[in-house]
C-alpha cells in the first residue's frame, strides 16, 4: 500500500519562560493513502503539535516527516507555505472563516495563494459550496452561518485545491450532537472518496467513526490500533 | 483576473471595513501633497512678483545715482554726480549702446495752474526717459531731441497732475508755472503703478506726481543751486545730475560694465557721494531668493508628508495587530510571507496613492481657493488685509508644474517607506501563535 505520510522519531522542544518543554518525544508511525485516524490524548500530550507538524505549519526540532516523496523537517518556509496551499486541507475547531468575506470568497482564499485562480475558479468554489449543503447561503457572511454551517464552509475551503491529505483539529468541538454527526458523515464521504483523513478529538463517538486510533501522552504514543 | 488587480481589490476591501480611520490617514497625506504644491506655488507667485518688478527697472541697466553723504559740511560746495562724471562715462565705456547714456535730474518743485498748485518731482530728462521707465504716451507727444537742443520749454505731464491742475478740458498747449518760469504743455502720460523697493538699494519710484522737462532746460533755466526753505532755516543744495543710467548693449557684459563705471567716475569724487547698482544683479539675488524661499516652503510641506507618514505607519500597526488571526488564518492556508507583506504594504500604497491624487486635485484647486480666500478676508478684516505688504496680499500663486509630480511620487514612496514595516512585522507573525490569537 502507498504511504501518504511517514513519520519517524519525531521530536518537538518548545522554550517558555526559560524552561524546555519536550511536546513530542519521539513519534513514528506510517499513514496509508486514504486511512482515516483519529488522534487522542489528554491535554499537553502534544496532539496539537502533531497536528500543526503534519500541518506543515511548523517544523520538527528533530526526526523526520515524509509527505509523499518529500521531507516536511527540511524544507524552507516558502515550501512550506506552497505545501500547505497545495498539498493540504486543514480545519480547525474554531472554523477560522474570514469575516469580512462571503461563503464563496472563503472558499476562493487557498485557491489565491495555490496559484490556481482563475475564470472558472468561482464556479468550482460555488459547486463546493453545494456540495457541503450552503448553495443558497453563497452570499452570507460567517456571522450569519451557524456553527455547522460555518465548518461546512471551512470543509469546502480545504477542498478547494483538491488536497489528498485533510488535517482536521477537533472539527466537532465547538458544535452539538446532531451538527457533530452531519460533518462526521460529510468527513466519512470525503474519506471513502480516497482522501487521507487525520483528526485530532476528545470525543470517542467522533473517534469510534475513524479507522484508526492514536492514542497519544506525555508526547509519546501509547497505542495505536486499527479498528 | 491579474494577482496584482486582486491584491489591490483585497486592499480596498479591507481598508473600506473602516472608512473613517482610512479618510482620516488618507487626509494626512492629502494635506501634506496639496501643502506642497500650494506652498511651491506661492512661492513662486511672489518670487515671480518681485522679478517682474526688478525686470521693470530694466535687466541691461545700470544706475548711477546721487547719494547725499552724511557729511553736511562738505555737501556745501556742491556733491554728487557732475555733467563731466556723465559725458566721460557716455565717451569711454565701449560696452553702452550709442545714446544709452541718461542723464537725469529731480528736484522737488511746485507747478501751478493760476491759483491751482500742487509739489511733486520735477524730472529734467533725455526723450529716451519714457521708453527706459516704460512710461506711456496718453496724450500729446513726449520731449524730443529738438526740444533737448533748443532747450525749450515744454514740459509733460503725468496723468495725475493733468488730473489735478488742468481739470477742466485738455491741458496740451496750456501753460504751467514751474518756479518762476513758464511751460507749454506737450504731452500726458498715461498712468503707472509705482514701482516697488527691492533689495535694500531701490527705493520704491512713484512717477504719479512727475512733470518733464528737458535736462538742457532743466540745466539753463533752474540751474544746480536749488534752495530748500522750512519753517526757521533754509539749506543750499548743489548738485548737476541725479542719476544717469546706463544701457549696455550685451547682457554679458552688465556686471563687468559696473566695475568698469564704478573706476572711470570713483578718481574724481572724494565724498561717497554716489552709488552704482545693476538690477540685473538684483534679478540674480532674487532669483536665489526665491529658490531659497520655494526650498524652504517645500521643506515644511515635506515635513507634513513625513507626518501623514508616520500616520499611515501607525494606523497599520494597528492594523496588523487587530488582525493578527487573519494573518494566521491565511498562512495556513498556504500564504507566504511575501504574501502577507505584498497585501499589507498594497493597503499603505492605496492609502497614499489615494492621498496624493487626492493632493494633486486639491493642488490645482490653488487659485480659485486663493482668490476666494482673499476676497472674504478683505471683506472680513479690511483693516489687518490692508497692512499686508502688497506682493503679498496681491499674491497670484503660480502652479509649478513638476511639483505635481514630484509631490505624488514623495506621497507613493511614503506609502512605501512607512507601510514597509507594518507589512514586514506582519509577514514575520509565527501562523502557529497568529492562529491562537484571540
Amino acid at each position: 500500500m502507498q504511504l501518504a505520510a511517514s513519520i519517524r522519531e519525531l521530536r518537538k522542544d518548545y522554550v517558555l519562560s526559560g524552561e524546555t518543554v519536550h511536546a513530542l518525544r519521539g513519534v513514528s508511525f506510517d499513514v496509508p493513502e486514504g486511512d482515516y485516524i483519529s488522534i487522542m490524548g489528554p491535554s499537553g500530550s502534544g496532539k496539537s503539535t502533531l497536528l500543526n507538524l503534519l500541518g506543515c505549519l511548523d517544523r520538527p526540532t528533530a526526526g523526520n516527516f515524509l509527505l509523499g516523496p518529500d521531507d516536511v523537517a527540511r524544507m524552507t518556509d516558502d515550501q512550506l507555505a506552497e505545501t500547505r496551499a497545495t498539498r493540504i486541507g486543514f480545519v480547525f475547531q474554531s472554523y477560522n472563516l474570514l469575516p469580512a468575506l462571503t461563503v464563496v470568497e472563503n472558499i476562493e482564499v487557498p485557491l489565491y495563494y495555490s496559484g490556481r485562480l482563475t475564470r472558472e475558479s468561482q464556479q468550482k468554489c460555488i459547486e463546493l459550496a453545494e456540495l457541503v449543503g450552503l448553495g443558497d447561503r453563497l452570499d452570507h457572511r460567517p456571522m450569519q452561518l451557524s456553527g455547522g454551517q460555518q465548518q461546512r464552509v471551512a470543509i469546502a475551503r480545504s477542498l478547494v485545491n483538491d488536497p489528498r491529505f485533510m488535517l482536521a483539529d477537533e472539527p466537532t468541538g465547538n458544535l452539538d450532537s446532531s451538527t457533530t454527526e452531519e460533518i462526521l458523515d460529510l468527513l466519512a464521504r470525503l474519506n471513502d472518496e480516497g482522501r487521507t483523513i487525520i483528526l485530532v478529538t476528545h470525543e470517542n463517538e467522533v473517534a469510534a467513526r475513524t479507522c484508526r486510533t492514536i492514542w497519544l501522552r506525555d508526547g509519546e504514543i501509547m497505542t495505536d490500533e486499527r479498528k | 483576473m491579474s494577482r496584482t488587480w486582486r491584491t489591490f481589490r483585497l486592499s480596498v476591501k479591507s481598508l473600506l471595513l473602516h472608512p473613517l480611520r482610512s479618510a482620516l490617514t488618507v487626509l494626512g497625506i492629502f494635506i501634506g501633497v496639496c501643502g506642497v504644491i500650494w506652498l511651491l506655488a506661492i512661492g513662486e507667485g511672489i518670487g515671480r512678483a518681485a522679478e517682474d518688478q526688478i525686470a521693470d527697472l530694466g535687466a541691461r541697466n545700470i544706475i548711477v545715482r546721487t547719494v547725499k553723504p552724511n557729511n553736511d559740511e562738505a555737501t556745501d560746495s556742491g556733491y554728487g554726480l557732475t555733467r563731466a562724471d556723465y559725458e566721460r562715462l557716455r565717451d569711454t565705456i565701449p560696452t553702452i549702446e550709442p545714446g544709452g547714456a541718461l542723464p537725469i535730474r529731480i528736484i522737488t518743485e511746485e507747478f501751478r495752474n493760476r491759483t491751482r498748485a500742487k509739489e511733486g518731482r520735477l524730472v529734467g530728462c533725455t526723450p529716451q526717459y519714457a521708453d527706459v521707465t516704460r512710461l506711456q504716451v496718453a496724450e500729446g507727444r513726449f520731449l524730443t531731441a529738438a526740444d533737448a537742443a533748443e532747450e525749450r520749454n515744454y514740459c509733460v505731464l503725468s496723468a495725475e497732475n493733468a488730473q489735478e491742475l488742468f481739470p477742466l478740458g485738455t491741458p496740451i498747449g496750456q501753460e504751467l508755472m514751474i518756479g518762476e518760469d513758464f511751460y507749454t504743455v506737450v504731452g500726458v502720460m498715461k498712468p503707472r503703478a509705482a514701482s516697488a523697493g527691492i533689495g535694500g538699494s531701490y527705493a520704491a519710484e512713484d512717477f504719479s506726481g512727475d512733470v518733464y522737462i528737458p535736462i538742457e532746460t532743466f540745466w539753463r533755466r533752474i540751474g544746480d543751486m536749488i534752495i530748500i526753505t522750512k519753517p526757521g532755516s533754509f539749506q543750499r543744495d548743489i548738485s548737476e545730475v541725479t542719476q544717469v543710467t546706463l544701457q549696455v548693449a550685451d547682457r554679458d557684459m552688465v556686471l563687468p560694465t559696473r566695475d568698469l563705471v564704478i573706476n572711470t567716475i570713483a578718481p574724481y569724487h572724494t565724498l561717497e557721494d554716489f552709488r552704482v547698482t545693476a538690477p540685473l544683479e538684483l534679478l540674480q539675488q532674487a532669483q536665489t531668493t526665491r529658490l531659497m524661499f520655494m526650498l524652504f516652503l517645500g521643506l515644511i510641506a515635506a515635513v507634513s508628508l513625513v507626518v501623514g507618514g508616520i500616520g499611515i505607519m501607525n494606523i497599520m500597526l494597528a492594523t496588523v495587530t487587530e488582525r493578527t488571526r487573519e494573518i494566521g488564518i491565511r498562512r495556513a492556508l498556504g500564504a507566504k510571507r511575501r504574501d502577507i507583506t505584498q497585501q499589507f504594504l498594497s493597503e499603505a500604497v492605496v492609502l497614499s496613492v489615494v492621498g496624493g491624487l487626492l493632493g494633486v486635485l486639491g493642488g490645482l484647486m490653488c487659485r480659485p481657493i486663493t482668490a476666494l480666500a482673499r476676497n472674504r478676508l478683505e471683506a472680513w478684516f479690511p483693516e489687518q488685509m490692508s497692512t499686508l505688504p502688497e506682493l503679498v496680499r496681491n499674491v497670484e500663486p503660480l502652479l509649478v508644474p513638476w511639483s505635481f509630480p514630484l509631490a505624488f511620487a514623495i506621497s507613493a514612496v511614503v506609502g512605501v517607506l512607512f507601510g514597509v514595516y507594518p507589512a514586514i512585522r506582519a509577514a514575520r507573525l509565527d501562523p502557529i501563535e497568529a492562529l491562537r490569537h484571540e
